[in-house]
């Protein structure tokens, strides 16, 4: 039994899977530095954090947008033969590269091996390619290939349905840099103030330039083991509960869309969300911290109930209560989210989950949530319309 | 080749009828459940049938959500005046046309004091640029209709 009072009182089994080692290049903008090098930084990190050789290395799953292709990094970290399988799922490229781990483990192919991520993008907005989205010319000749204007769209509409405020959008950016600052891997580590927020440039309204994240640089390893071998890396083993990656469905309202249905759908994140807390066994009243896309300031608000933690409207009052604060009721974006570190495509889902990790084994320092948190969720949203979330729990 | 009106054409054809004097969206209808899209497309999202025919959207709707685009877009891909130096705020949005679809859309006002959710819209098209051979390329926006603004 005493196996099982380390898992939150769930019991560990031949196929659980726990996160052993982990390793972080600090995000921001790093010149001379390549994506590469950053992924390989961290892969070597997170080695020496669990104890392992690469060597050891079973199985990588690797995945980067727009910094060259992760299975190339093997001339630099060893070249031991070991299965290497590229991911590029867009904005859940890190979620789905942590999900191909998670699998192989849970069937019993390999005991150990590695989720690892890494981005470096050009300044500005992202450059949409319309031909690979599917989509005509005429679309980003006409103006409409830019992320930020569907953000700026959902949550103008989902203000006008919720009665969410302007100083909700600024709450929350305002937490992220106050977080953010307390987090040396950030990129942006100066706190500002909701008026230095809300009077930042309009980018797409309602949302301000310190409401939006940038496109940025950086990288992340996870080393994942077989539950009941992960002694052998580390004390303080943290457990996969869930992890779930969906795409849309028909009538949700979605980044790069020429149409929407007249029917309503609520979307991926939500159907993300139902099957990873089925998947784990527990309910969103049960998780103790949470990382939730906050591509902007008014994502994090909408994708706070997307994912069950309140319902549409409620967060107005949770956010002035300082609800999702470190030391709140539900600690949200604790190392300041996408606003604080920027967006990099192939290593920001497994940020979030580094961040969790840190928060369940007590070493997130400055920044740590208090009481003992036992369990920690992730979510990633990007374009087309897909959703990644985690669950862990120690 | 695109047909040139006057001095105009079209930023690509078969997105919108032209020439026209009520300019119209070309969409597609699902022949087995009845789903219209836009731009036009093969099969169906929404049971994944096989067959589409064409279909004109209609001209008018409801506003159901906008922002407006307050720096310049990359250019590449944007084809409009991309320069930090002239650029204009232009307004986005989507259109809900009833009983058929909502689409994504340019809007001719870029006034956050001037756009409201569930306002009535009318399409219309605006010139995007000037090409090289000197002839405005058109695309297709959402303008307000004029009574709905009144007696508010």
């Amino acid at each position: 039994m005493s196996e099982n009072d380390m898992s939150a009182g769930t019991s560990i089994s031949a196929d659980d899977v726990a996160i052993v080692g982990i390793g972080m290049h600090p995000f921001g903008r790093h010149e001379g530095v390549s994506g590469m090098d950053m992924g390989v930084a961290a892969v070597q990190t997170a080695l020496k954090d669990a104890g392992a050789e690469w060597s050891d290395m079973q199985f990588a799953f690797g995945g980067s947008a727009a910094a060259g292709s992760p299975d190339t990094m093997v001339s630099k970290l060893g070249l031991t033969g070991l299965q290497f399988i590229n991911v590029a799922n867009g904005c859940a490229t890190g979620g789905s590269a942590l999900f191909s781990a998670y699998n192989t483990i849970k069937a019993g192919v390999f005991d150990l091996g590695m989720a690892v991520g890494f981005d470096k993008h050009e300044r500005g907005a992202f450059r949409v390619n319309t031909k690979a989205s599917g989509l005509g010319d005429w679309y980003g000749q006409s103006g409409m290939a830019l992320t930020t204007q569907f953000f700026g769209m959902k949550i103008n509409r989902y203000m006008h349905e919720h009665g969410i405020t302007n100083d909700a959008l600024a709450r929350v950016s305002e937490k992220a840099f106050r977080n953010g600052s307390k987090n040396e891997m950030a990129w942006r580590r100066k706190p500002l103030s909701m008026d230095e927020v809300k009077e930042s440039a309009m980018l797409s309204y309602p949302l301000t330039q310190y409401m939006f994240c940038s496109p940025g640089e950086g990288g992340v390893a996870l080393i994942l083991s077989r539950a009941d071998k992960a002694h052998k890396y580390t004390d303080t083993p943290i457990f996969l509960k869930a992890a779930v990656v969906r795409s849309r469905r028909f009538g949700s309202f979605e980044v790069m869309a020429p149409h929407i249905a007249l029917e309503h759908n609520s979307g991926p994140s939500v159907d993300a969300s139902a099957a990873a807390f089925e998947m784990a066994g527990i309910g969103p009243e049960d998780i103790d911290v949470a990382q939730l896309q906050d591509t902007e300031s008014g994502a994090e608000i909408m994708h706070m109930a997307e994912n069950g933690f309140c319902e549409h409207g409620e967060q107005e009052h949770m956010l002035a209560m300082g609800e999702t604060e470190i030391d709140g009721r539900l600690p949200v974006n604790t190392d300041g989210g996408c606003l604080a570190n920027g967006e990099p495509i192939g290593a920001s889902g497994l940020r979030q989950v580094y961040e969790n990790v840190l928060q369940l084994r007590g070493g997130a320092g400055d920044r740590q949530v208090p009481n003992n948190p036992r369990t920690a969720y992730t979510h990633v949203y990007g374009a087309p319309g897909i959703s990644g979330v985690t669950i862990l729990a120690r | 080749m695109e047909e040139t009106v006057g001095n105009q054409i079209p930023v690509q054809e078969g997105v919108f009828t032209w020439p026209s004097n009520e300019p119209r969206l070309i969409g597609s209808k699902c022949t087995s459940c009845g789903n219209v899209m836009f731009p036009t497309q093969a099969s169906c999202p929404k049971c994944s049938g096989v067959t589409t025919e064409e279909t004109h959207l209609g001209r008018t709707g409801t506003l159901w959500t906008w922002t407006v685009q307050g720096y310049p877009p990359k250019s590449p891909p944007y084809a409009g005046d991309a320069s930090p130096k002239t650029f204009e705020p232009f307004g986005v949005g989507y259109v809900e046309l009833p009983g058929e679809v909502k689409v994504e859309t340019r809007l001719t006002i870029a006034d956050p004091e001037e756009l409201q959710i569930g306002m009535e819209m009318e399409m219309t098209l605006i010139p995007l640029f000037t090409n090289d051979d000197g002839q405005e390329v058109m695309t297709f926006a959402f303008s307000p209709i004029e009574s709905s603004t009144t007696g508010e």
